[in-house]
């Protein structure tokens, strides 16, 4: 018996370059001389750094802790000393250095106190927060922080399961080999997940072309005291995208703008449940991953590698050659270049892809848009992408918007199947780009402007105030002056009650005056008279020369 | 630059290419049963073609390699030389060809700019303009007593010296043309149809024809270079208008078999309505498209001033498809069922 599955719309079929880097077992990277370690590995908030310069931290040892809710904490991937807190090249699309701890191991790789936790006897809150220490997030490439995603929350049930074995994008065989090697422990970390969402369904999807991987996977499963169904998904990028995943396996769609827990299903990497396992059953914080070092080099395989390892060093273990025309951090279709290969492999990093010209040759110039459609036939979201490019390159990006812009998942299907070699997704990249710097300027002038307006507000408040204490004021006299001629028995007019307040007010300003008037003046010493007097003549001097025209405006007409 | 960074092989030049190889049959079966003159008229379309396309990207600046070796130029050349009368004159070839390079191509900002299709505006041009000279089809060689050489043939489109009688002898009226007067001069379809052009489904030799070019398009489907919804939805909008009017009137309406079997419908249908650039995009969009391509050559053929109507019907669906497209868009991943707003 096997599951009926569905059909996601769209996807493409790139050639899938993944025997090449399985045939080799996985090694670990040797320990570098220095670890780079970014703060911002994850989606959210970057870490916060809580040691300094100079201190000797122990692997395994937090380094920088979470910051608020959506966050996760970074920590030493070896032991050795803090050697920086400083800005450095970071694998990012960006391009631009972020904020970085450097570690100068000391080859002792020496681990901080650690030991399994009891996850069942722990409050789900409270073992959440552990998991937040230790730093885990999606291994996936979204690299969201696992502890959120593990909160069902109070209105969110989460009946369904998913762990995501498809690794679609070609080249990349971390998952494959880790679902080969380490299916026990993949399967340890779903039962604690199944654990803190209470899921009644789990289960494991894993494309066709990956055989060794869904055997494995299946004999862990059976060993199981509950249920895990292993499920051979064909082969088809974007198959291995939560979304299309989810689709695949259940037949039912994420509603754009929310969330798959909105529809009562978590979506988990297999790389993330090993972490997790390797978390709780071993009180190890995240500090390595599996990385898949492929392309124009020698040896392509799978390497252990600490978080932190320089990119260049694990190109040299897997031999590099002459002629290589670049790196990729992930696959050719989602990937990012790198900008060199000091740069470190963070918790994203599937996949250290060397270019050559032989296997990546250079993109052909892109021709016009012959509007064929090939790109709304491959595209997994079901948009059109040939009328979000044509709203794109316009620059009307209202347009865009309207034509669900922000349902792009940016899978890169329509440019790798345009006819015309239009890069599609950079065009879809720079109208969301565009968008959100309106938004963010937008949203400052909305301030600018709610701020003007308070003030104005504030200021006509404030007079008014102050003109009705004045009123009340004025009123309280007027009826305490009439009060002393009636004790009086005589009859006085308004225009002398108003008489009297005037002089009353003259004399309170005149008393205010003599109050005020600056006394350090009072008993001055001739010299400071002087002085005075001189300070007194400049300032004349100044104003005159400023009211007197400029020379060239004498000249003008 | 940024992801992705591998490409399928598809290239524009590829699926124009296709677009070409796909027309080979048909020409084939022209050249079988109508005689060599088609070649003749499809170099002339292609050399002027080509020349038009190269001098207006130089005008307008483009660099003439990777265009002209898209093959656009070339698939609107033939696809406007297979639309004109087999025996057409060679200035009234280039007139059309120019017309659809120059004006509906380029001027309207050159490749996928276009909304027109170029070879259906360069046809509408010449019917319009030389309503005569668009009648000079060669009869099919199985009821023509003369059968003309290549060499003949050129003489004829390039107004050499040609005996009034060996002309006569080789042009005749087409069956939609015959059709048309029979029933202008008050005969009932059953009587027209007794005329020997007539066949089994369409007209002798056409049908053949019109069979080629849809084993051509049939060709285009199964590589995914054309989508299926353009050309079912204009044959069924042919069918059902023809078989609409049949039903309520025999004798006035001709069949809708031999209304479908015309090279005309299958070339447009799987070669021309095809057209992505001039189109709609959406798959909705594509079956409302074809429709109305088919329902208004019909419409065209029975109430109109020519015997034929697809290339007319064609450009007046080409004028519809921002609109057909802003009201078919599909729903997305995960959406709701709902256009985007205008």
């Amino acid at each position: 018996m096997s599951r009926e599955l569905f059909r996601f719309k769209g996807g493409v079929h790139p050639p899938e370059h993944k025997a090449e880097s399985t045939s080799r077992p996985i090694h670990a990277a040797p320990l570098p001389k220095k670890l780079v370690i970014p703060l911002r590995q994850h989606i959210g908030n970057p870490a916060k750094p809580v040691v300094e310069v100079g201190e000797r931290v122990l692997k395994g040892q937090m380094i920088a802790a979470a910051d608020g809710y959506i966050s996760t904490a970074v920590h030493a991937s070896s032991s050795g000393t803090v050697a920086a807190i400083d800005l450095q090249p970071v694998p990012h699309i960006s391009g631009l250095p972020d904020l970085c701890i450097t570690i100068e191991t000391d080859g002792r790789d020496e681990w901080v106190a650690h030991a399994p936790l009891d996850y069942q006897a722990m409050e789900s809150p409270q073992l959440r927060m552990q998991l937040r220490d230790l730093g885990l997030a999606g291994l996936g490439g979204a690299v969201f922080p696992s502890a959120v995603k593990l909160d069902p929350g109070a209105s969110h049930a989460c009946p369904t399961l998913i762990i995501n074995g498809g690794e679609c994008e070609p080249w990349i065989t971390c998952d494959d080999m880790l679902m080969r090697h380490h299916a026990d422990e993949i399967l340890q970390g779903v039962a604690i997940m199944r654990h803190l969402l209470g899921s009644t369904e789990i289960l494991v999807g894993i494309e066709d072309n990956k055989p060794e991987a869904l055997d494995s996977m299946r004999s862990a499963a059976a060993k199981l005291d509950f249920a895990v169904e292993v499920v051979k998904v064909p082969a088809r990028y974007p198959g291995g995208g939560a979304k299309q995943m989810i689709e695949t396996l259940t037949g039912k769609q994420v509603p754009s703008g929310k969330l798959s827990t909105d529809i009562g299903i978590q979506v988990f990497n297999v790389g993330t449940s090993y972490a997790l396992a390797r978390a709780i059953h071993h009180g190890e914080p995240l500090i390595s991953r599996l990385v898949t070092v492929t392309g124009h080099v020698l040896r392509p395989q799978n390497f252990e590698v600490l978080i932190g390892t320089p990119m260049h060093t694990l190109i040299t273990l897997a031999g590099d050659r002459d002629g290589t025309t670049g790196v990729l951090m992930g696959g050719p279709m989602m990937g990012v270049p790198v900008p060199n290969l000091d740069v470190p492999v963070v918790k994203a990093t599937n996949c250290i892809l060397v270019k050559s010209k032989e296997l990546f040759p250079p993109l052909p110039k892109a021709l016009p848009c012959i509007r064929c459609t090939r790109c709304a036939d491959a595209c997994p979201a079901e948009l059109q992408p040939q009328e979000l490019f044509r709203f794109a390159k316009a620059g009307d990006f209202g347009r865009a918007q309207e034509y669900h812009l922000f349902d792009c998942i940016e899978c890169g299907c329509c440019s790798y199947v345009c006819p015309s070699h239009i890069p599609l997704v950079d065009f879809y990249r720079y109208a969301k780009g565009e968008i959100w710097a309106r938004e963010k300027d937008k949203r400052a002038a909305d301030l600018a402007r709610e701020r003007h307006e308070f003030r104005q507000f504030r200021q006509e408040r404030e007079k008014k105030e102050k003109a009705e204490k004045l009123a009340a004021k004025a009123q309280a006299k007027r009826a305490e002056l009439a009060a002393v001629p009636a004790a009086e028995g005589a009859a006085v007019s308004d225009a002398d009650a108003k008489k009297a307040l005037i002089a009353a007010a003259l004399a309170r300003a005149q008393a205010k005056k003599t109050d005020t008037a600056p006394k350090n003046v009072d008993q001055l010493t001739p010299e400071q008279l002087h002085q005075i007097e001189e300070i007194e003549a400049r300032r004349t001097k100044i104003r005159e020369l400023a009211r007197k025209p400029l020379e060239s405006e004498e000249k003008k007409p | 630059m940024a992801s992705p960074f591998i490409l399928d092989r598809t290239s524009v030049t590829q699926v124009m290419a296709w677009v070409l190889a796909a027309l080979l049959p048909g020409i084939a079966t022209y050249v079988w049963l109508f005689g060599p003159g088609i070649l003749v008229t499809l170099s002339l379309a292609t050399v002027t073609a080509l020349a038009a396309e190269a001098a207006m990207l130089k005008a307008r600046g483009y660099p003439a390699k990777p265009f002209l070796a898209d093959l656009s130029a070339i698939v609107t050349a033939w696809l406007l030389a297979l639309s004109l009368p087999s025996l057409a004159p060679w200035w009234l070839i280039i007139t059309g060809t120019l017309f659809a390079i120059v004006v509906a191509k380029h001027l309207y900002g050159g490749l996928g700019q276009n909304i027109f299709n170029p070879a259906m505006v360069g046809y509408a041009v010449l019917i319009v303009s030389f309503p005569v000279q668009m009648t000079h089809w060669a009869g099919p060689n199985e009821l023509t007593s003369v059968h003309l050489t290549l060499a003949q043939s050129a003489t004829v489109i390039f107004g050499g010296d040609v005996p009034r009688t060996t002309l006569d002898a080789v042009t005749m009226a087409t069956p939609l043309d015959a059709l048309r007067t029979g029933l202008l001069q008050q005969l009932t379809v059953d009587e027209v149809m007794t005329h020997p052009i007539f066949g089994h489904y369409g007209g002798v030799g056409f049908e053949w024809l019109a069979g080629a070019f849809l084993l051509g398009g049939l060709l285009l489907w199964a590589l995914r270079i054309i989508s299926w919804q353009v050309p079912l939805a204009f044959l069924a909008g042919i069918w059902l208008t023809a078989g609409f009017l049949n039903f309520y009137d025999a004798g006035r309406f001709g069949p809708p078999w031999f209304h479908l079997f015309a090279p005309s419908v299958m070339l447009g249908a799987f070669f021309i309505a095809t057209d992505p650039v001039s189109g709609a995009t959406t798959p909705r969009g594509k079956l409302v498209f074809g429709l109305g391509a088919g329902f208004l050559t019909m419409a065209i053929r029975t109430w109109g001033g020519f015997p034929d109507g697809v290339a007319f019907a064609i450009l007046l669906m080409n004028l519809c498809v921002p609109l057909i497209d802003q009201y078919t868009q599909p729903r997305i991943y995960g959406g709701a069922d709902k256009e985007p707003r205008t």
